[in-house]
């Protein structure tokens, strides 16, 4: 039996997977610990691509399970190395090369389950992250922003790439507890977590922003459980509509009764227009249609 | 008038098209440019309204004074609403500060229609072109067409939009005429066959080698069917959609159930229709696109509306249980595809799974079916369901749902599995 400690990031674990698969030592004789203390911020291997040279010609694996891995590592199941660590095995030297095409194996599902719980906390990144102009800090013509978001996993660095294509022609970060972010228009940064106080409370903007969320709910329809489902409240601390939320719900009822109890209106006759006139002319024109094409 | 009620009455105008998608657009994002916008992923819901809607999407009109009287509309002619008029530039200008902040992905924009159909085609292109061409602004455009506009102007818009509609507003002349006197069937599904075309062109010339370019243009168009303001039964709402999607190729018909506005109309009926309605007309449209079912198969003529208290597959599967139980271990792709409760994502991983041994109920169990409702229409190795009596008269009772029902998720259901990925190989 031996112990690994690795940071908790996948970089560090597949470096030491890759040694332990080269040794051929199996699973069961692996306890996989995470690096006590500061925790991977400054990652072992800078751009880790590069960084490697196998001693030995390295071990075929699917593109697909890098990917999951990648992904699996940003959870905090302190069990997902070991598990990484045995479908890896199983794969590689189990002669069990289809195992990720097999949805009923145990362990396959709890890679899946994690890979899906990240994947969430990522889609919610992008979705929520509110970001928040600097005032007078325009470099070169550039406007700088900032965000403050609290992911759930370590997602940061997964979550950058999207921010940086869709943002790219102006200044931002994104802080969070555990890892900052930044973009300057030539390359993405990292540095540690902040505190919330670091970042700016709000924007000029929030208030237009706050009419036109009010402005497109329709009450006749109202569905809380389903927003919640896709909105859960933990994050509307830092969503600046999410004040709204609770007058638009109790005050629906209200505004549908007033809808119903307004009595209808008589139509207006068509204006003078030279288009309706042609259009009409048109109308009566044009033979039905109605089962054309069925 | 302050930008502010602009916005508010604008937003409010436009909150009755229910379209919010956002995904389907080709792959661009803002990397050298000066700009910012991507598209080309799953969509993003930036926020949800407690209506459950999908805030994705800055959705205005660019006016929403109108010549029409379309008597389900807030904005039609007769209404007393306030009216108001973003100039481009300010449409523009929003689009650009909620995006920079995250609030959006994108752009939807409609207009009332003022003078005339080209004159009100132009006003809302010229939003799209300042955004494109100055602003080099490439987050995702959907824009609504007028089937009357010129066919040059409706290329025009086209070429700046990822998306392109015409609502179809009622599935047949006759609810046209009545609610909607100055919109015509044969014209839209006219204009629609134009905006195919250019969508098909745009495709078919990408895949010829040599070939400069296919001109630029959006990559589908959608529409919106009113449910509940005329007396449509949904075999007529639904043969409409079908006809839509196999002869105009459309993504997406999106139901609207009629919802009560604050300036009624006389000739609407009072009480909207029960949001279930709409809900079980998006589950039968899954059943018609991904299920391959037919319009016949999910409404007969007996029965021309859809059993609001089962989903539509549930309610066929019912009506045909000589077709079950049906052997997960055995059956074909299209065999599982009609079982209540197996959804495509599902189908796929048991056909997976069972090439590398037989399927038990732990099995199934672990792939996360819902059990309750599948088990009575399979086999598996160790599972026949006989006791749960497919011959049972009272089987449909089962499925009820309790008498105290509050709110379910109305919402379309969610896109279909995600793509399937090609397994490369990579090196550890």
């Amino acid at each position: 039996m031996q112990s690994i400690v690795i940071q908790p990031e996948f970089e560090s674990w597949r470096d030491a997977a890759r040694r332990l698969l080269l040794r051929g030592v199996p699973p069961y004789e692996v306890v996989w610990l995470d690096e006590p203390g500061e925790q991977g911020l400054f990652p072992t291997g800078a751009s880790p691509r590069e960084t490697i040279t196998p001693p030995e010609p390295a071990d075929r694996v699917p593109a697909a399970f890098l990917d999951l891995a990648r992904m699996v590592s940003a959870h905090d199941d302190p069990r997902r190395w070991s598990v990484l660590y045995a479908v890896l095995w199983r794969i590689v030297r189990g002669g069990e090369r289809h195992l990720l095409g097999m949805p009923t194996d145990r362990d396959v599902r709890l890679l899946d389950q994690w890979r899906k719980a990240v994947g969430r906390d990522l889609h919610k990144m992008h979705a929520f992250v509110r970001f928040r102009l600097v005032e007078g800090e325009e470099v070169g013509g550039r406007e700088a922003y900032v965000a403050w978001f609290e992911p759930q996993y370590r997602i940061v660095r997964l979550a950058s790439p999207f921010f940086q294509k869709r943002f790219t022609g102006m200044d931002w970060s994104i802080l969070t507890p555990e890892e900052c972010v930044h973009w300057d228009g030539e390359s993405l940064h990292y540095t540690p977590g902040v505190p919330r106080t670091e970042a700016p409370a709000g924007d000029a903007l929030d208030d237009l922003w706050r009419s036109y969320y009010k402005s497109i709910f329709n009450p006749a329809r109202l569905k809380v459980r389903a927003m919640q489902a896709e909105m859960p409240k933990k994050y509307w601390k830092n969503l600046p509509e999410a004040t709204l939320i609770r007058d638009l719900i109790t005050g629906s009822g209200s505004r549908v009764e007033g809808m119903l109890g307004t009595e209808g209106r008589e139509e207006k006759p068509a204006p003078k227009n030279a288009y309706l006139e042609k259009l009409a002319e048109r109308n009566a024109g044009q033979s039905s249609p109605e089962e054309e094409g069925q | 008038m302050t930008l502010q009620e602009k916005l508010e009455i604008l937003a409010d105008a436009a909150k009755y098209d229910a379209s919010c998608a956002s995904s389907g657009a080709a792959r661009k994002d803002s990397r050298g440019s000066m700009g910012v916008g991507s598209t080309g992923g799953a969509g993003i819901c930036h926020s949800y309204a407690p209506d459950g809607r999908c805030i994705s999407l800055l959705k205005v009109l660019l006016t929403n004074a109108c010549l029409y009287d379309c008597h389900y509309c807030i904005n039609r002619r007769s209404s007393n609403v306030r009216r108001a008029r973003f100039t481009p530039e300010e449409v523009v200008r929003l689009t650009l500060d909620f995006y920079k902040r995250n609030y959006i992905e994108g752009l939807f924009l409609s207009s009332g229609i003022i003078q005339s159909a080209d004159h009100t085609m132009e006003q809302v292109i010229r939003v799209a072109r300042l955004l494109r061409e100055e602003h080099q602004f490439r987050g995702y455009i959907h824009l609504k067409t007028i089937p009357e506009a010129s066919p040059a102007l409706i290329e025009e818009a086209g070429r700046y939009a990822d998306r392109i509609s015409i609502n179809i507003e009622l599935p047949t002349q006759q609810g046209l005429t009545k609610l909607a006197p100055e919109k015509n069937l044969a014209r839209t599904q006219e204009a629609m066959g134009h905006i195919r075309g250019k969508i098909e062109e745009r495709f078919s010339e990408k895949r010829l080698p040599g070939r400069p370019k296919p001109p630029p243009f959006a990559t589908g168009q959608s529409t919106q069917m009113l449910v509940g303001a005329d007396d449509a039964t949904d075999a007529t709402i639904l043969q409409r959609a079908d006809t839509l999607y196999t002869g105009y190729r459309l993504r997406r018909v999106y139901y609207s159930g009629f919802s009560p506005i604050p300036e009624p109309s006389k000739l609407l009926p009072l009480a909207p229709p029960p949001l279930v309605r709409e809900h079980r007309l998006y589950q039968a449209d899954w059943l018609l696109r991904f299920y391959d079912f037919k319009v016949g198969e999910i409404t007969t003529p007996e029965a021309p509306n859809l059993d609001l208290a089962l989903d539509p597959k549930l309610a066929w599967a019912l009506r045909h249980r000589e077709r079950f139980p049906v052997d997960v271990n055995r059956a074909p792709r299209e065999s599982l595809l009609r079982v209540p409760g197996l959804g495509v994502r599902n189908v796929d991983r048991i056909l997976q799974a069972r090439r590398y041994g037989r399927l038990r109920l732990a099995d199934l169990l672990r792939l996360g079916l819902a059990m309750k409702k599948v088990l009575p229409f399979i086999e598996a190795a160790d599972h026949t369901p006989i006791k749960l009596g497919l011959d049972d008269v009272k089987l449909r009772e089962r499925f009820l749902p309790p008498a105290q029902q509050l709110e379910l998720n109305f919402d379309p259901p969610p896109p279909s599995a995600e793509d399937d990925r090609s397994v490369r190989s990579g090196e550890l």
